[in-house]
């Protein structure tokens, strides 16, 4: 038997991980996006296991695609949503920790909006924790479900070029995806607005994101655009003068689209706004993959769920069944 | 009553001694420091300070006691006991308690309760603005006649430029100091580390170096408009210490502080997000710190303060966001200001400066910060060679949050005498001692 790729107790970001985990974790993936293709979506691979989704940010589409994922793999799948008061007076998450952990969960799935929540649930819960977006740090699942989109569309992305568009400064989409991608080969450009581009970023990463003021430079003969989502509620003070403005200089229009690469994918990971960040025409357009983002995202966080809460028991084949040969293959050459 | 601290290596840089001598504090004060061959008298104690080294009780310019308001985190007691077990003979209390130090009472409390401890000498510093709102003066001549020895607004600095102005020629009237915590409120508000690499790995907040440089700046322009005494607390930036330096050379009567995990930490250490990594002035990259050894070693950086802020367990538990800025440091910070002797940034005597002589002079303590003749028999013995292990839960201190727990060192306190008393002995004194007898009568 082949020595499980992926260890790790917790998935707190990307940063940490090794190629090989990554490409573990995206292998393991495309391996479960078949169950979502069945008749019937579930496999017995977390029977008897318990994932609390904790949520401290309000989340539609993560903590559906975690629940739906929880319950494809059989697990009981119970969700918290904590009203978000930033100062909330109640109980501590350190208190919030405990008492979940007393009830013996096998995982928790935790979005918060500090950064760092997770890493202070990881110190002190015994339960794998994983992280669903923390402050402006790090979307693990995200990142891995971008990969793996880019992945069933270009086959590679080893040598990508990519651009990251907007809010770069609050956004832990961006800064999972710089890690992941450049873990992988790719190379990072970033852009938007002075005020949301930092330049530190342009040293985040040994391999180095390649700033640019302008979204036209940003796209030229890139392979994948990634719009960020302009996330109002994050931002404290006027970063920009108005969405208007905002809109006409760093929303990705018809005529970015012909600077990139002619077969380049638009990705988001949304919710989006329309007609802000990104048009119509390019959102429901054909380049545009932003459901495929959404379905992968099932794919992901089952591997990821099944890697922290179960795996290591048996192969994965052993518990979803007999497998298309594609996918199998696919799997021999990463060998 | 005669205490003679005999057979130790005396460092006063105020008195150019760097050698064997003993000294003879009777009733508080210092009587006399003699030569090795001058006669000893026989009616005094005697504390053999055999293979260590003797010095001017150190002095803290920068503590936070929390008494009156918040005695869960700290006391005056405790904080004091803490500040003895570290070296410190005296140690300056911050005003942003609960009531602030912004009135006579207060200041008179916080000195009663100092002397009802019996450890180390506290002195209280008041508040530059009433309620330290930065709105209207505090009655800075009432806070000195009961005892303040500076202004400060820490915590809270004062964020206007005219209120700053007026606070400097107001201080100059009492010849008070005003001590300043810089920090431009519209570049640092809401930051909780440094601004740089780290804090965009971190999706932390936060704060720009410039936010400390632009108000250092500010301050020094207003030194030399008002002719007034400002100390810059915790400079944690190259731009703040480039002021200080420049302003130094204009002849501004401008001084400043570094504390110790400022030029031991970079910003880096926050990577777990451990709260006790959480501190304003943040840790920062390492090129601020280079400037802050840089400065340590040209004599810009005047004194070595701990900004010793002890928060409870529970507030530190907090998500990273959350959680108070500050760590404890009185009974650390020698410690690692052996590490800089070690490294070779700073030698013994400039360690003492750093310590004891330039805090004296920076806050007016008559009789500190010097062994002459009438001089207050405050002395720190020190062992540069002790190896020890600082561990947080044994800290007297009511709090334990520091990022030094565990930290290995070379070179300490091993005691503690304050107005002739002796208030803090080394557990293993004796056998620290006997081991050093036994060397040096190996050697001879």
């Amino acid at each position: 038997m082949m020595q499980p790729v992926f260890n790790r107790k917790h998935l707190l970001g990307i940063r940490e991980l090794e190629v090989g985990e990554i490409n573990h974790l995206l292998d393991t993936a495309e391996t479960f996006r078949d169950v979502s293709r069945r008749e019937i979506k579930k496999v017995p691979a977390l029977r008897g296991r318990t994932v609390i989704n904790l949520f401290f940010e309000p989340s539609t589409r993560t903590r559906t695609s975690f629940e739906i994922a929880a319950k494809r793999l059989s697990a009981d799948a119970v969700n918290i949503s904590v009203a978000n008061s930033s100062v909330s007076k109640g109980e501590t998450l350190l208190d919030t920790a405990r008492n979940l952990e007393a009830m013996a969960p096998d995982c928790i799935v935790i979005r918060h909006s500090m950064a760092g929540a997770p890493q202070h649930l990881a110190k002190i819960c015994s339960a794998p924790i994983v992280n669903a977006g923390d402050g402006a740090h790090e979307h693990p699942t995200q990142a891995l479900l971008d990969a793996l989109t880019i992945r069933e569309h270009k086959k590679h992305i080893k040598g990508l070029n990519v651009a990251i568009i907007g809010d770069i400064l609050h956004s832990r989409v961006a800064r999972s995806n710089i890690y992941l991608l450049t873990k992988l080969g790719a190379k990072v450009r970033i852009a938007g607005p002075g005020t949301l581009v930092p330049a530190e970023f342009a040293e985040l990463v040994e391999q180095g994101v390649r700033l640019e003021q302008r979204i036209e430079d940003a796209v030229t003969g890139v392979d994948v655009i990634m719009i960020l989502r302009l996330q109002r509620e994050r931002q404290d003070t006027a970063f920009f003068p108005s969405m208007r403005e905002y809109a006409v200089h760093y929303g990705l229009h018809p005529e970015h689209l012909a600077l990139a690469h002619p077969e380049a994918i638009v990705m988001h990971p949304g919710p989006i706004n329309r007609g802000i960040e990104i048009s119509s025409e390019i959102a429901d357009g054909s380049r545009s993959l932003i459901l495929d983002q959404v379905s992968n995202g099932v794919a992901v966080r089952m591997a990821v769920l099944y890697l922290l809460a179960g795996g290591g028991r048996s192969e994965v084949e052993e518990v979803i069944g007999p497998k298309s040969n594609g996918k199998r293959k696919h799997r021999e050459t990463r060998g | 009553m005669k205490l003679l601290i005999a057979n130790g290596y005396l460092i006063d840089p105020s008195l150019g001694i760097n050698g064997g001598r003993d000294v003879l504090i009777v009733d508080g004060r210092v009587a006399d420091v003699l030569e090795r061959n001058d006669s000893r008298p026989q009616d005094a104690e005697v504390f053999d300070a055999t293979g260590l080294i003797v010095a001017p009780g150190f002095i803290d310019l920068h503590v936070h006691l929390r008494e009156p308001g918040q005695e869960y985190k700290e006391t005056i007691a405790t904080g004091a006991a803490a500040a003895v077990a570290g070296g410190w003979t005296s140690v300056c209390a911050m005003p942003n308690t609960d009531p602030i130090n912004d009135n006579p009472a207060v200041t008179r409390f916080v000195i009663e309760q100092g002397e009802e401890a019996q450890l180390a000498n506290v002195f209280p510093i008041g508040a530059i603005t009433k309620q330290s709102a930065g709105k209207e003066l505090a009655e800075m001549g009432e806070m000195k006649k009961a005892g303040i020895v500076a202004v400060s607004d820490d915590g809270q600095p004062v964020p206007s430029a005219g209120m700053m102005r007026r606070a400097m020629e107001y201080a100059r009237g009492f010849n008070l100091p005003v001590v300043d915590h810089c920090q431009e409120h519209s570049l640092s508000a809401g930051g909780v580390m440094h601004e740089g690499r780290w804090s965009m790995i971190l999706g932390l907040k936060g704060m720009p170096a410039a936010a400390e440089e632009a108000d250092a700046l500010r301050d020094c322009v207003l030194a030399k408009l008002t002719k007034a005494r400002v100390h810059l607390a915790h400079i944690s930036t190259r731009g703040a210490l480039e002021a200080v330096r420049r302003a130094k050379e204009l002849g501004l009567r401008v001084t400043c502080e570094v504390a110790p995990h400022h030029w031991t930490l970079t910003d880096q250490a926050v990577e777990e997000y451990d709260t006790n990594t959480k501190m304003n002035p943040p840790l920062r990259s390492p090129d601020h710190v280079g400037a802050l050894l840089e400065g340590l070693r040209d004599g810009t950086i005047d004194a070595i303060a701990t900004d010793h802020a002890p928060h409870h367990q529970d507030e530190k538990a907090l998500e990273f966001d959350q959680a108070p800025f500050g760590i404890i440091g009185l009974e650390t910070a020698v410690g690692l200001a052996f590490d800089l002797v070690h490294q070779g940034v700073i030698d013994l005597v400039r360690l003492v400066q750093l310590c004891s002589t330039n805090p004296a002079q920076i806050f007016s303590l008559a009789g500190r910060g010097s062994l002459r003749r009438d001089a207050w028999g405050d002395v720190t013995i020190l062992d540069p060679e002790l190896d020890w292990t600082f561990e947080a839960s044994r800290s007297r201190s009511k709090s334990r949050n520091t990022p030094f727990d565990k930290r290995r060192f070379t070179g300490g306190p091993v005691a503690t005498i304050v107005a002739g008393k002796t208030v803090y002995v080394h557990p293993k004194l004796k056998e620290i001692t006997a081991g050093k007898r036994a060397e040096l009568a190996q050697r001879r």
